[in-house]
This record gives structure tokens, C-alpha cells and sequence, in this order.
């Protein structure tokens, strides 16, 4: 008999097929319920304070312990800022390392190139903070800011960015320390897509007499972009939620500055320094509202990314 | 093979089980609260595991953790820089003594001002943290030095980023010394500076103040001493200028009147006397009242007592200030109408 014996196999192929469906389903519905949980508890934990500040919350610069006075502005920008400055950095630098190391190095420089920016990667950020605080911070201080302030500081329009007293720490040199801390991580993805470019369209341009320039422009890019818009998103991710190397650097001062020179805060720096000693219910409130804002921040900042790979999308679709 | 390793998992299992029973049988004293004590509390507790066998777990998360902690009885003790007022206290059902005395010190780092050299008074120094005064040659910080040649640089003021109990002895002088900042700021373990940078920490504060020219920022002494930083001169409440130093802490914590604070709500700033530092302050123990465990808070309150008695030379060592000896008398008086187990029976005689 053997069709028995096969059927017998089956059915309880069949059944282990359900078993392991239904645990596969169960671990990606954990990670909504986590989630769900996670925003849930910071919509309560945040209640008295939306109760108590509304809206205001989100414009105010106030922020005092004493008077229980908190408003989200300053860190909010201070987030928004110095993520911003570490892109602007981080961008063309990833782009020319990886482009760099996928179209013009010489083939032995590249595995000794793509480790380095792997291990930088993956130094933790506290290091990346104490060695902006002891060793960038100080030279950037008495060396490179009096020298933006002289050159920047007069001229119109830009000239608040960069006046005040040269001190090494502020908002300006968290941008530049995240730039350095997210540089490997964009690096790399672009790295890893650039190399998925296929050589035939590659050596078809060339052999239709594009130069590097033009083959870099005309083929690698476009055939790339989602790939390095995601890569932008990951770095633009660990930016806006990096805690410790900010902390170390940016000052931490709830005073809203024109200046880019002058210390500030972010949403995730606060946190760290002021969770634990909160003492009263509107303080430590007020402390995870700032946390809903930075979950609801990141939550935005996706959203938008894949929007725009959507759009890309469609375009490269209807284009040729 | 499965077998062994069956054997093997369930061996560790109980070795692990009854080790655990083990620990639990000693009475370890758990306590949780303020940074600022932590080396102390730690050095006692070496030494009192040494020589009693009992092992205190101090886990220094902070003073306000300290409080939640023993609010929510999960600890033995809690301790905190801040003390609590007495209707906070007889809300939670808790007592509060001082362990041991620390100075808050102001350090600056001015090129060319040697170590000790720069002269402040209260008002002067609050309009400074204030951001009234921003420069180094202002009229009334020149006037105060007249000896002393200062830069007309501008002033960076360096304060806490996290709340702690050197903020709270900061500003709790200032409020006292400046009418200006009490209404202005205020006082607490976290305000709202008006000026300046935050640094995390006494250390976050202190190697800020170490790498920005023209700074001024305070931290507790013991950092003060240990980094070499170049602290300054007070104007006193009789109008003497001091150093901060165990003597001119000792003084402030002689000149106070403990027996009149009520609950040990004490606090050591703008103390009287001719060589009180005026920013010295007391880190503090809650206890509660009532003892479910009356064993564990008796071991406690043996521990504290051991502390005070043979403790000093190992505070002192560490630059805090043992508490004056009429100060412990009180101490163990307090302890024995307060504490008690749930039958109304005092555990310390």
C-alpha cells in the first residue's frame, strides 16, 4: 500500500506546513502588537502633559522644572537640525566613497577600504561622543570656528548661523559628529548597490564612448536611486534618535539660539539627561511627550521616504 | 548524549537555585538613591562587609530615583542630596536623617587667574549665572579683584543637564543670596538656566570647564580636588572670603541648627559663621517609619551607626565631611522615636 503510506506523509507534512505557518504569522503580528503596545504607552504616559499644554507644547521654548513650565521646541529643532547638517555632510562624502570604491579604485584597495568603513560602523556612539568632546571639540574650538566666524559670520542672511563665542560645542559640532557617525552606514549601502549595477549596461555605455563621469551620471545613479534613497533613510534613522555622542557635544541647553555655533538640545539627549532625576508627574510626562514626538518625527521621515521611492517608482515606469 | 546534557541542565539548575536561597538568607541592606555619596557608601560597605559579614547593594541611580524607590518599598533605604520637606515626609510615612557633608565648589578657567585667586560674592555670582554679567572685567567681578588681572572675555556659564542634588545646593544658595534669581529661576534638582551649557554630570561638567576658555561652572568638591581645577573664593554670610576646604565645611555644618529643623530638613547653604563655605550641603537617608521587615531595617540602622562611629576617616579620605558628633547624638535619638516595626516597638535602643 504504498498511496496510503505517501498520503500518511502528506497529511502530516500538511499539518507541521500549518504549525509553521501560524508560527511565522504569529512572530510578524508580535512586532504590530509591540508596536501598537509601544505607542499606546506613550499616548498614557504622555496624557497629562498633552492635557495640561495642548498644542503649546509644540511651540513653546519654555522649559522650566520649577514652575512646571515644558514646551518641545527647542529639542525639536535641535533633532531636526543637526540630522539635517549631518546630511548635508554625509551625503556627497558617502557618495564619493562609494563611488570611489565601486567605479575608480584600484582592485586591492578595495577590501582594505570597504572593512575600514565597516568597523567604523560599527564603533559605538559613545565613543564617537567622548572623542568629539576630548579630542574634535577642542580643535574645532580654537581653530575652525573662529575662522567660520570671521569668514561667515558678517555676511547677510547666513551671518546669525555662525556668529557667537567660538566654545567647540554646540549644535554645529553634533551635526558634524552624527555626519561622521552616519557616513558608514550610507557608505556602505550605496557601496552594495552601486556593485548590483550590471557590467553589460555599464560596458555598453562605455563602448558607446560615455566617459566615467557620464556612465557614473547615466546609468549608475538612475538605475540606483531607490537603493540610495534607502541608504540615506538609514542614516537619516540613526541621526534622528542617536542619544549619547549628542549628548556629549551639543550642550544641552533648553535656550533657542539663532546660532548654529551656540549650545541647544535634542528630543533623545534631554531624555537621557533628565529621565532619571524627574522628579512629578508633568515632568516625566512632559519627558515621554518628547518621546511620542521623536517616535511620531521618525514615523513621518519613513513615511515620506517611501513616498518617494513610490513616486521614483512610477516615474521610471512610465519614462522610456 | 541527550541524557548527560539533561543531567547537566538540571545540576546547574539547582546549583544555581540554592545558591540563590543562600544569598537571600544573609541580611544584605539595600539601598537606592543620590550619585553624590556613592564612592562613600561604597567604601563603608567594603568595610562593613569585612568585618560583620553583612553586605550592603547600594545602587546609585539618582536622587530622585532614590525617593521612588523607597516610596514604592523596594529598597531598604533610599537616600537623596535633596532633603524632603516634613509634610512630604509624613505623606510617604518616612524619616530622614544626613549620612555625610559635601561643599559644592565653583571652578573657572580663565587664562592667566591662578587656582584660588578669583574672588565672588552671592549676588555677583547669581548675576552671573543669571547672564547679566557676561564679561570677566564687569565692573562688579573687578571691583570684588581688585589684585587680579581678568580678560574682557565673555563669561560661558557651564550647569547641570540632568537634575542632581548639586543643583539643588547651588541654587537653593543662590535663591537665598539673590531676590533676582528667586524669582527668576528659583530653585530645584532641574531649573530653567538662563544662560550657559549643560554638562552630564559633576565630570560632564568639570571637563567642560576644563576645555572652554572663560568658563565657570560648579561641581562637588571631591571633583574640584581630584581634576586640579581652579576653584574660587566665597564671600561668606559675615562678609569673609573662604576657601573651600573640610574646615570651612565643618564650619558650616557646626554653625547649623539641626536640633530646630524638624525632620533634619536642613539645608547647609549661607550658613553663620566666619568660615562657613556657603554652599555646603548634607546628602540624606529615608527610611520609613514603619519597618515590615524590621530585621533588615534594624541591619540598616547598624550599619549607619557603624558608619558614623568608624566611618569618618574613610569620608574624610574621600573629601566629604563626617557629621559632627552632637549631630549623631540626634541622629540615633531620631531613630529611636521613629522607627519602628509594625507593633509600635522601637528597633534602635
Amino acid at each position: 500500500m504504498p498511496t496510503f503510506l505517501h498520503e500518511a506523509r502528506l497529511k502530516h507534512q500538511n499539518w507541521l506546513d500549518i504549525l509553521f505557518r501560524n508560527v511565522t504569522r504569529l512572530s510578524a503580528f508580535a512586532v504590530l502588537a509591540l508596536l501598537v503596545a509601544i505607542i499606546a504607552s506613550l499616548l498614557m504616559g504622555s496624557l497629562p502633559a498633552i492635557k495640561a499644554f495642548g498644542s503649546h507644547f509644540l511651540v513653546s521654548a519654555e522649559w522650566n522644572p520649577v514652575s512646571e513650565q515644558f514646551g518641545a521646541l527647542v529639542p525639536i529643532i535641535g533633532t531636526l537640525v543637526t540630522s539635517c547638517i549631518a546630511l548635508l555632510i554625509a551625503i556627497p562624502v558617502s557618495f564619493g566613497i562609494a563611488l570611489f570604491l565601486t567605479e575608480l579604485s584600484p582592485r586591492w584597495l578595495r577590501r582594505p577600504l570597504g572593512i575600514a568603513i565597516e568597523l567604523l560602523a560599527g564603533i559605538p556612539s559613545i565613543i564617537y561622543g567622548m572623542w568629539g568632546l576630548f579630542v574634535f571639540a577642542p580643535l574645532f574650538g580654537d581653530h575652525i570656528e573662529p575662522w567660520i566666524t570671521r569668514l561667515l559670520g558678517d555676511q547677510p542672511l547666513i551671518g546669525p548661523l555662525f556668529s557667537g563665542p567660538p566654545m567647540g560645542i554646540g549644535v554645529l559640532t553634533a551635526g558634524i559628529i552624527l555626519a561622521i557617525m552616519v557616513i558608514p552606514f550610507i557608505a556602505s549601502v550605496m557601496r552594495d548597490v552601486f556593485e548590483i549595477v550590471p557590467t553589460l549596461l555599464k560596458e555598453s555605455a562605455y563602448g558607446l564612448g560615455a566617459t566615467t563621469w557620464e556612465v557614473v551620471w547615466g546609468v549608475v545613479v538612475p538605475y540606483t536611486r531607490i537603493g540610495m534613497v534607502g541608504g540615506i533613510m538609514l542614516g537619516l534613522g540613526r541621526a534622528l534618535g542617536e542619544t549619547m555622542a549628542v549628548t556629549f557635544v551639543i550642550g544641552n541647553a533648553h535656550e533657542l539660539s539663532a546660532s548654529l555655533l551656540m549650545p541647544g538640545n535634542s528630543i533623545s539627549s534631554a531624555l537621557a539627561n533628565e529621565f532619571n532625576e524627574a522628579v512629578g508627574e508633568l515632568y516625566t510626562s512632559a519627558l515621554v511627550e518628547l518621546g511620542l514626538i521623536l517616535f511620531f518625527i521618525t514615523f513621518v521621515v519613513l513615511s515620506l521616504a517611501r513616498l518617494m521611492l513610490h513616486r521614483l517608482g512610477r516615474r521610471e515606469g512610465q519614462a522610456v | 548524549m541527550n541524557r548527560k546534557f539533561k543531567q547537566f541542565i538540571i545540576g546547574i539548575t539547582a546549583a544555581t537555585a540554592l545558591a540563590c536561597a543562600n544569598a537571600s538568607q544573609a541580611t544584605d541592606i539595600t539601598g537606592a538613591g543620590a550619585t553624590f555619596p556613592y564612592p562613600i557608601y561604597a567604601k563603608w560597605a567594603e568595610a562593613y562587609k569585612a568585618q560583620t559579614g553583612v553586605g550592603l547593594n547600594y545602587q546609585s541611580i539618582g536622587s530622585g530615583g532614590g525617593i521612588k524607590q523607597i516610596t514604592a518599598r523596594t529598597v531598604d533605604f533610599g537616600a537623596s542630596d535633596m532633603p524632603m520637606k516634613p509634610e512630604e515626609l509624613d505623606k510617604g510615612g518616612l524619616m530622614q536623617f544626613p549620612a555625610v557633608i559635601g561643599g559644592v565648589v565653583l571652578v573657572v578657567n580663565i587664562a592667566g587667574v591662578e587656582a584660588g585667586r578669583l574672588k565672588l560674592d552671592g549676588k555677583t555670582l547669581a548675576d552671573i549665572f543669571l547672564g547679566k554679567i557676561t564679561k570677566w572685567n564687569d565692573k562688579d567681578i573687578v571691583s570684588l579683584n581688585p589684585d587680579v588681572k581678568l580678560p574682557g572675555e565673555n563669561i560661558t556659564v557651564v550647569h547641570r543637564s540632568d537634575g542632581s542634588g548639586t543643583s539643588f545646593i547651588f541654587t537653593n544658595y543662590l535663591s537665598k543670596v539673590s531676590p533676582d534669581w528667586k524669582s527668576a529661576v528659583g530653585e530645584g534638582t532641574a531649573v530653567s538656566w538662563k544662560t550657559g551649557m549643560g554638562g552630564k554630570g559633576n565630570e560632564g561638567v568639570a571637563s567642560y570647564v576644563q576645555r572652554i576658555k572663560n568658563s565657570i561652572g560648579y561641581v562637588e568638591y571631591a571633583y574640584a580636588l581630584q581634576n586640579k581645577m581652579n576653584y574660587v573664593q566665597l564671600k561668606n554670610r559675615e562678609g569673609q572670603f573662604v576657601k573651600p576646604d573640610d574646615n570651612s565645611f565643618k564650619a558650616a555644618a557646626a554653625n547649623a541648627s539641626w536640633e530646630k529643623a524638624p525632620g533634619f530638613y536642613e539645608l547647609l547653604t549661607d550658613e553663620p559663621g566666619k568660615e562657613s563655605w556657603p554652599i555646603t550641603g548634607a546628602t540624606f537617608i529615608l527610611m520609613h517609619k514603619v519597618q515590615e521587615k524590621p530585621e533588615t531595617a534594624k541591619a540598616a540602622l547598624k550599619f549607619f551607626d557603624w558608619a558614623f562611629t568608624s566611618g569618618g576617616k574613610m569620608a574624610a579620605d574621600l573629601d566629604y565631611v563626617p557629621l559632627p558628633e552632637k549631630l549623631q547624638q540626634l541622629i540615633r535619638a531620631a531613630w529611636k522615636d521613629h522607627i519602628k516595626d509594625t507593633g509600635g516597638k522601637a528597633l534602635w535602643k
